[in-house]
């Protein structure tokens, strides 16, 4: 038996098996093309957007252009200052906004709720996930921003107008799309993943994790707040941190509701606009050179500040995976 | 529940009992029992058995060692004794346990303050790995709402000294409990449940992931301990068993087949099925 199998499975030589499988060699050959190609495709990607914004960097100066309040195609007054606030401020609004009713859905889900609840919980948040933006900016045009307008920011308005006049050039006159209903929506529109992202961290909690603290006679709250979110912890904030790069890069029902003034000062009643939107709403309208060029350079920046803020993500996750520090 | 419940002192709780299937040797009588389980039975779902009518002694400061096969009952016993299995979905618990006289399982009886009085150390490591050593150390204490600083200080430095690990931690209570190696980490794990002053400290086979050198110390330690507070420890191995403890109860099928001082089981067993596991008939 065993002179009649081994010898054919037995290789005769000792040259590596590099040499004897073609195979193997294609396949690393494919691999390796298809890998650097991804990086090759997102440099390549910077580098052309930086190429068509160099006019606007030319004629305004990359600091210049950052710091300039005006926005105005026709003067040809390109100033991208007005977005980038509009985007930092919509987007850390919406996520303070987020958080906290987020992680608090993710503690009951994980924690909490019986196994059925739990489940149509999580189900309901996956499908808000779901929704495309434009059908949430749908709802929020014809329902949702007059509604608010007419039942909330009014009556601020007229109670600032008589008892608070300081406030008034703060809030602002309401207009139907405003700052402050793009943030709601966006802050809406996060919710599912910050729930989904930290629910998924709480659920990587091992069991002993948890035991460890019932044993030393912690309730069920000093469980999670000894146990569960200190491990959890880098796996949350991750997904905080993916819920911003999506609040910053969120385009179409931010565009649908901001009501998209280009100019600074923004009110929080008022219109507003935010680097995604001013591109969505003119690139179909930039045939001036220096137009294209302005919208092709917020671009360049909006491409910047996403890949910071992924950056700082994962330097916080390194900075406090389980291994390295104390809280 | 069970038709026993009324748990005032110790000489109330029903005497340790037994049937044919389980003898009781009289010699174990003359000690104190810490804590005595009745007709325990732990249920999986339905009609599945973790343990089944299980009635046995712990006695006071002993170390009391469970033995038997994989799946037999021994880890589901020991987490009977601080109700631990509260916490698990479809888990049914009848019979008492008595601690001190008091069955645990009576209604009314916070599970919070029963795992207070009784400790565990489970069988991976399991320190807050984002908290310092000082921290993990604490944390029973601060879940207790003790605040003050010296006397946190004080039973920090007690409970790691207990644990012989104060030497090897003394200069760096700071760093995190997840950089000590696995033996240091279970004895942080030791020190941690020896810091709440436990009467009970339940072992779910504590040297199971560490290296024989780490093991044998853990095994000093625990010899050491029975000075102060009562063990009772689950071992997959019947020489650590036999190195460590005063009394070996052995399981099998969820029933405990036999219990008796340590050097009697192993030289003498009464049992049948206790000397073919001991001989290695089955395992």
């Amino acid at each position: 038996m065993t002179d009649t199998v081994l010898p054919a499975l037995r290789s005769r030589t000792l040259v590596p098996a590099r040499y004897r499988a073609p195979g193997d060699r294609v396949f690393k050959t494919v691999v390796v093309v298809l890998a650097s190609g991804i990086i090759a495709l997102a440099l390549a990607m910077a580098v052309v957007i930086y190429l068509e914004a160099a006019p606007t960097f030319r004629a305004f100066g990359y600091v210049s252009f950052l710091t300039e309040t005006t926005w105005d195609p026709v003067a040809a007054i390109h100033g991208a200052l007005p977005f980038i606030l509009g985007t930092l401020l919509t987007s850390f609004s919406a996520l303070l906004l987020a958080v906290f009713p987020a992680l608090g859905v993710a503690i009951f889900t994980a924690e909490y709720a019986p196994r059925w609840l739990a489940e149509i919980i999580n189900y309901t948040v996956d499908l808000l996930a779901a929704i495309p933006s434009v059908v949430i900016g749908l709802w929020g045009i014809f329902n949702f921003a007059p509604q608010i307008r007419d039942a909330v920011y009014m009556p601020i308005y007229m109670w600032a107008l008589e008892d608070a006049e300081w406030l008034v050039p703060i809030i602002g006159a309401p207009s139907t799309y405003n700052f402050v209903t793009a943030t709601l929506i966006l802050a809406l529109m996060i919710v599912p993943y910050t729930v989904a992202l930290s629910r998924d961290a709480i659920g990587q909690v091992p069991k002993e994790q948890r035991e460890a603290a019932w044993a030393l006679g912690a309730t069920r709250w000093e469980v999670i707040r000894n146990s569960v979110l200190p491990y959890a912890r880098t796996g949350i904030i991750a997904g905080i941190l993916l819920s911003l790069a999506r609040a910053l890069g969120e385009t179409m029902a931010v565009a649908m509701l901001i009501g998209n003034r280009n100019r600074l000062p923004f009110t929080l009643f008022g219109p507003a606009a935010t680097m995604p939107s001013v591109i969505i709403n003119e690139f179909r309208e930039a045939v001036e050179p220096l137009h294209y060029s302005s919208i092709m350079a917020v671009g360049f920046y909006l491409f910047i500040v996403t890949i910071g803020i992924n950056l700082l993500a994962s330097w916080i996750q390194q900075k406090l995976s389980l291994t390295k520090g104390t809280l | 529940m069970s038709s026993v419940e009324q748990g005032q002192a110790v000489q109330s709780a029903p005497a340790y009992h037994t049937n044919d299937r389980h003898p009781a040797p009289e010699r174990i009588s003359g000690e104190a029992p810490r804590m005595q389980t009745d007709n325990l039975t732990v249920r999986y779902g339905v009609s599945t058995f973790g343990i089944r009518d299980v009635s046995m002694p712990v006695f006071d400061r002993r170390i009391t060692a469970l033995i038997g096969p994989s799946g037999c009952g021994k880890s589901t016993f020991l987490r009977a004794l601080n109700r631990m299995h509260d916490l698990g979905a479809d888990i049914e618990v009848s019979g008492a346990a008595y601690l001190d006289g008091e069955n645990i399982y009576q209604p009314g009886v916070d599970p919070v303050v029963v795992r207070r009085r009784v400790g565990m150390v489970f069988q991976k490591p399991t320190p807050f790995p984002t908290k310092s050593i000082y921290e993990n150390v604490c944390t029973g204490l601060r879940l207790a709402g003790i605040r003050r600083k010296s006397v946190l200080d004080e039973a920090v430095q007690k409970a790691l000294s207990d644990a012989v690990l104060w030497d090897e931690v003394k200069d760096r209570l700071k760093s995190p409990g997840g950089s000590l190696s696995g033996g240091q980490q279970q004895r942080l794990c030791i020190a941690r449940a020896l810091a709440v002053e436990p009467e009970v400290l339940l072992m779910d086979e504590p040297t199971s992931s560490l290296d024989p050198n780490a093991t044998m110390r853990i095994e000093q330690l625990i010899q050491q301990l029975k000075q102060q507070v009562t063990i009772v420890i689950v071992t997959h191995n019947m020489q650590q068993a036999k190195r460590v403890s005063d009394y070996t109860a052995f399981f099998y099928v969820g029933e405990m087949v036999e219990l008796a001082p340590t050097p009697e089981i192993f030289s003498s067993p009464k049992q049948p099925r206790t000397a073919e596991y001991l001989h290695g008939t089955f395992s």
